[in-house]
């Protein structure tokens, strides 16, 4: 004969195996991006994935510091020669000349391909005279000198040309023959991983194999030079590479802590190694049915959703926490309802996070959906069948009638401590134009010292971040060059009228075929060219016949074919082209990146005039971006979004107690503490010098979730004190609540923003949250009755719940 | 994010025809012993003059061109690193050296080179830069400086001390009388060679 509740055993143990075969099979990411929004338009796509996969996301910035400049010198060419033979590195530049070798080889053979200023009319009698005088010309200054050497091949001057449009941006300033800061203490390597930017691991790989090739490099050194000389690293893959590793390890010691501390607290509760070891069934079972959800619903499960998942043991705990100490008074008539009302307030605060397009937020309310109503109907229909028939706890009456008589006097005081929301209220009012943090990096797991010494490598490097750009896209490739080739004449005129400083475009490495073509058509052919030359050289010193490796070259490029992206394989050429030319989802994207004309930022006046002037380009679309602006205004709408939700969130709690309890009154009971300890929470957290986060207003949601347990029992108190003990009561809530400060109290002590934020909300939150429903549900003369009735027979549940 | 470096000038060096001369070591410097005391006298002398604004002729001599280049304009200075050559004729172009950046206007278009990312420019500009400012430390990062003459008519002699920069320019010779320069000549390693000569002070 079966046991009573072995039907739920065994249904519960299909289900687990079942969950564990789903959790076992599902993917598991720590790339932070993955956590970040989803963009809505397809240009903020565009920059996400930019931002994620894109080659911008493989570059890695090397400073070395310490010791002498000529042995920074000394180690930096050494690094880039083990580098540069190390296939895990698509590029290592330090500045070297022999890296640009390739280079120049390459711009001079395709100087006719690449230089704009090769037009019918260059090629002209005139057009020629007029290049050539330049050129002449400027062979008395001392550039003139270095390019007396290319004046017989190239005497109409395309090939500074092509370099004045390529060497636009400052390059890092040189020391001892390598890249350095400007002050020269660091030299400095800029170094492109293949390994893709959403890889991690292989981000991982190739900055273990950067710091081992420096220690290789430091240790060949004499001992007394090597000693001082140390390696910095900075970039996108080093901090997708920390912020694993952060959330690794936080997950981790977060739930070890969180478990550990709870533990403690049950043991010194219960006095009892089953009662605590039974009491993580639910728990356990609650964690595991939300990794199954969110792999079925989501496909991949994020680390940071699995720290969140510390916050599940914090309430989830709870409902054993009933189970045990109230099992003594009609566990199945009056605490199990009151706690599958709490389930159910709980999991309508968040529904409200499913459809947030914050994927991180829609996965965390998947998570605790399926894993509070996992670990409510454990221990509802599983748990009870599994006590041992002698299973006993330490008799908490005394806690409970302890915590009462302290109610009790702090009853007579209430009206104080309800000031405290009051004054939170007030406070929050005059700093309500301050409230809200509106930056995407609040939520970055890396820290602003690192942060701020990046920022300072890439000003170093003379690579800073661009605020504006130009984004052109479009169904295909040609279609997008041919666009921003478009895009640039305007971008010129803007340059020299003074409206922005300069530009980066893809077609200054890459130009549009059809430029190309249209390039090589206005390159005579040899007769006509020599004929064009003998006159257009009347007048100037040129000897004739010095020039003819010009006829030679011109004859030459006539029958080369126009570049591809391909060609630039190899050159240096290539990772900027990768960064400003991108296949997206939707066809072709480029970037121009803008550079402003003093220094500082462009002014929004002159933003305007850059839009008007590259509005209607062409069939592609152009669009000029405020990477900074857009940034935050995608991430303020996930704010607003965000409490939206929560609002909403908390509407449909007010409508299912009001469904419930069908009485305004005993509702505005339920809702009113909670809504104190909301604001509270809130004007506390601000007068300690927070500014709110979208983790804050999910916090405050979690505030109302789980305070709306305490409430409830309150309420039950006081609708049917012949069903309670008020004692026995109180001493569930003041366990299951310091439980519940404890998970999000070590949350709260996360290096990782978005758990830190969350606990630091929940954590004082889940305490006041429990004071103001004592207090407001406090009645002077206690109506409660000391039950010491035997625990009832654990009755063969009904499989529809009691 | 741009990772070409602003090699523009380099490059054509790299290109061009690799006459690689290694520098004579200086016939001058066993007797610079002897000539120390005037050199830094010359120093002294030069430093102490704060500004400078005078005319120029330019003549370039170079293999490609079937005749000399002529130019001229004038040159300003203000001790010690603020120089600017106004060239005005045939076409006008200005250079403007301002602390180690070099700045070029020709034909509409400005080009800006910092002298530390450029080495290979610097000691053509820094020559006469540190020449007017008496600057001897500065002179001998790039050159064995041989004085000969007296303080009222001298004449120093430059040769490059690295023998990459060797290739371009084989000696700078420099003449004046007392705090004034009087002409610059540059000879280059594949015989191509200038003359800068000074004319008198200019009043504003």
């Amino acid at each position: 004969m079966m046991r009573p509740g072995a039907s739920g055993t065994l249904i519960w143990a299909l289900l687990g195996m079942a969950a564990a075969a789903v959790a076992a099979r599902a993917t598991y990411t720590t790339d932070l991006s993955a956590f970040l929004p989803r963009s809505p338009s397809a240009t903020q796509r565009l920059l996400v994935e930019q931002l994620r996969s894109g080659p911008a996301a493989r570059l890695i910035i090397v400073a070395i510091e310490g010791g002498q400049p000529h042995t920074r010198a000394l180690v930096s060419a050494e690094l880039t020669r083990r580098l540069r033979a190390d296939p895990r590195f698509a590029a290592v530049n330090n500045g070297d000349t022999a890296g640009l070798d390739r280079d120049r080889e390459f711009l001079f053979r395709n100087r006719y391909l690449l230089s704009n200023a090769v037009t019918p009319k260059r090629f002209s009698v005139h057009g020629l005279h007029e290049a050539i005088a330049d050129a002449v010309g400027s062979l008395a200054s001392p550039e003139g000198m270095l390019l007396k050497p290319l004046f017989a091949q190239d005497p109409t001057g395309e090939m500074l040309g092509v370099l004045d449009e390529l060497a636009q941006d400052r390059a890092p300033t040189t020391t001892d023959g390598v890249w350095s800061s400007p002050n020269g203490q660091r030299a400095l390597l800029i170094v492109q991983t293949r390994a893709r930017g959403s890889d991690t691991d292989g981000q991982e790989e190739a900055c273990r194999a950067l710091r081992g090739a420096f220690a290789a490099v430091r240790s060949g050194l004499a001992a007394a030079a090597g000693r001082d000389v140390t390696m910095r690293m900075s970039g996108p893959p080093v901090f997708a590479v920390a912020s694993r590793a952060a959330i690794k390890s936080e997950v981790v010691r977060l739930s070890v802590l969180g478990a550990g501390l709870i533990a403690v607290l049950l043991l010194a509760a219960y006095r009892s190694v089953a009662a605590l070891l039974l009491g993580m069934l639910p728990v356990a079972s609650g964690a595991l049915a939300g990794v199954a959800a969110v792999a079925l619903g989501y496909g991949t499960v994020h680390g940071i959703t699995l720290g969140f998942g510390v916050t599940l043991i914090g309430e989830a705990v709870d409902y054993s926490i009933y189970l045990f100490i109230q099992r003594t008074v009609l566990w199945q008539l009056s605490v199990w309802p009151t706690i599958r009302l709490g389930v159910l307030t709980s999991i309508c605060g968040f529904a409200a996070l499913l459809p947030s397009s914050f994927p991180g937020l829609a996965q965390l309310g998947l998570y605790s959906i399926a894993g509070l109503e996992a670990a409510a109907l454990v221990t509802r229909f599983v748990l009870p069948a599994w006590l041992p028939p002698n299973f006993a706890i330490a008799d908490l009456t005394q806690l409970g009638t302890r915590v009462h008589g302290m109610l009790r006097r702090l009853a007579s005081a209430r009206l104080y401590i309800l000031l405290l929301p009051a004054l939170a209220a007030v406070y929050l009012y005059g700093h309500r134009d301050s409230l809200w943090n509106h930056e995407l990096s609040a939520l970055s797991p890396i820290s602003l010292a690192d942060q701020a010494f990046d920022a300072r490598l890439r000003a170093d490097a003379g690579a800073p971040d661009a605020r504006y750009m130009v984004v052109v896209s479009g169904r295909d490739r040609e279609l997008v060059l041919e666009a921003c080739e478009t895009v640039s004449a305007k971008l010129t005129q803007l340059v020299s009228t003074g409206v922005i400083g300069g530009f980066d475009t893809p077609t200054h490495y890459l130009p549009s075929l059809a430029s190309q073509r249209a390039r090589l058509r206005s390159l005579p052919p040899p007769a006509e060219l020599s004929e064009r030359l003998n006159a257009a050289l009347i007048g100037l010193p040129a000897r004739r016949a010095a020039l003819k490796p010009f006829e030679d070259d011109v004859e030459q490029a006539r029958h080369s074919t126009p570049l591809t992206a391909a060609s630039l394989d190899g050159t240096s050429l290539e990772t900027p082209l990768g960064a400003l030319l991108m296949q997206s989802s939707t066809g072709w994207a480029a970037l121009l990146p803008l550079r402003p004309a003093g220094p500082h930022e462009l002014a929004a006046a002159d933003a305007d005039r850059v839009r008007a002037a590259v509005a209607q380009v062409s069939p592609a679309r152009v669009v000029l971006i405020d990477l900074i602006g857009e940034t935050n205004r995608l991430y303020s709408g996930y704010l607003t979004e965000a409490a939206h939700l929560a609002l909403t969130g908390f509407a449909a709690i007010v409508l299912l107690l009001l469904v419930a309890l069908r009485s305004p009154v005993r509702v505005m009971r339920v809702v009113v503490p909670l809504a104190l300890a909301v604001i509270a929470v809130a004007g506390l957290l601000v007068a300690l010098g927070q500014q709110l986060t979208i983790l804050h207003i999910v916090g405050m949601l979690l505030i109302v979730a789980i305070g709306s347990n305490y409430a409830l029992f309150f309420d039950r108190n006081r609708q049917n004190p012949q069903h309670a003990s008020v004692p026995l009561t109180l001493a569930s809530l003041v366990i299951a609540n310091l439980a519940t400060v404890t998970a999000f109290g070590v949350l709260a002590s996360s290096k990782v923003p978005v758990l830190a934020d969350l606990g630091s909300t929940v954590a004082p939150g889940a305490l006041l949250a429990l004071v103001f429903s004592a207090l407001l549900a406090y009645t002077p003369e206690p109506a409660y009755t000391h039950q010491s009735a035997p625990p009832p027979e654990p009755a063969q549940p009904p499989p529809t719940g009691a | 994010m741009k990772l070409l470096p602003a090699v523009a000038l380099c490059v054509a060096m790299a290109l061009g025809p690799a006459t690689a001369l290694p520098a004579a070591p200086p016939a001058a410097a066993a007797s610079s012993a002897d000539t120390q005391p005037a050199l830094d006298e010359l120093m002294r002398l030069l430093a102490a003059r704060k500004h400078g604004h005078v005319s120029f002729t330019e003549v370039h001599v170079l293999a490609i061109m079937q005749r000399p280049l002529e130019s001229s304009g004038e040159l300003m200075y203000d001790a010690p690193d603020w120089l600017e050559k106004r060239t005005l004729q045939p076409r006008p172009e200005t250079l403007v050296l301002a602390g180690g950046v070099l700045t070029i206007h020709r034909g509409g278009r400005t080009r800006t080179l910092e002298l530390a990312q450029h080495p290979e420019i610097a000691p053509w500009v820094e020559s006469i830069r540190a020449t007017l400012a008496g600057d001897r430390a500065a002179l001998e990062r790039y050159f064995h400086v041989a004085f000969s003459g007296s303080l009222a008519h001298w004449s120093l002699l430059l040769v490059p001390t690295d023998p990459a920069r060797a290739d371009t320019i084989a000696d700078i010779h420099i003449r004046g009388d007392g705090a004034a320069l009087r002409t610059l000549e540059i000879r280059q390693a594949d015989g191509d060679h200038s003359v800068l000569t000074i004319g008198p002070e200019l009043t504003p």
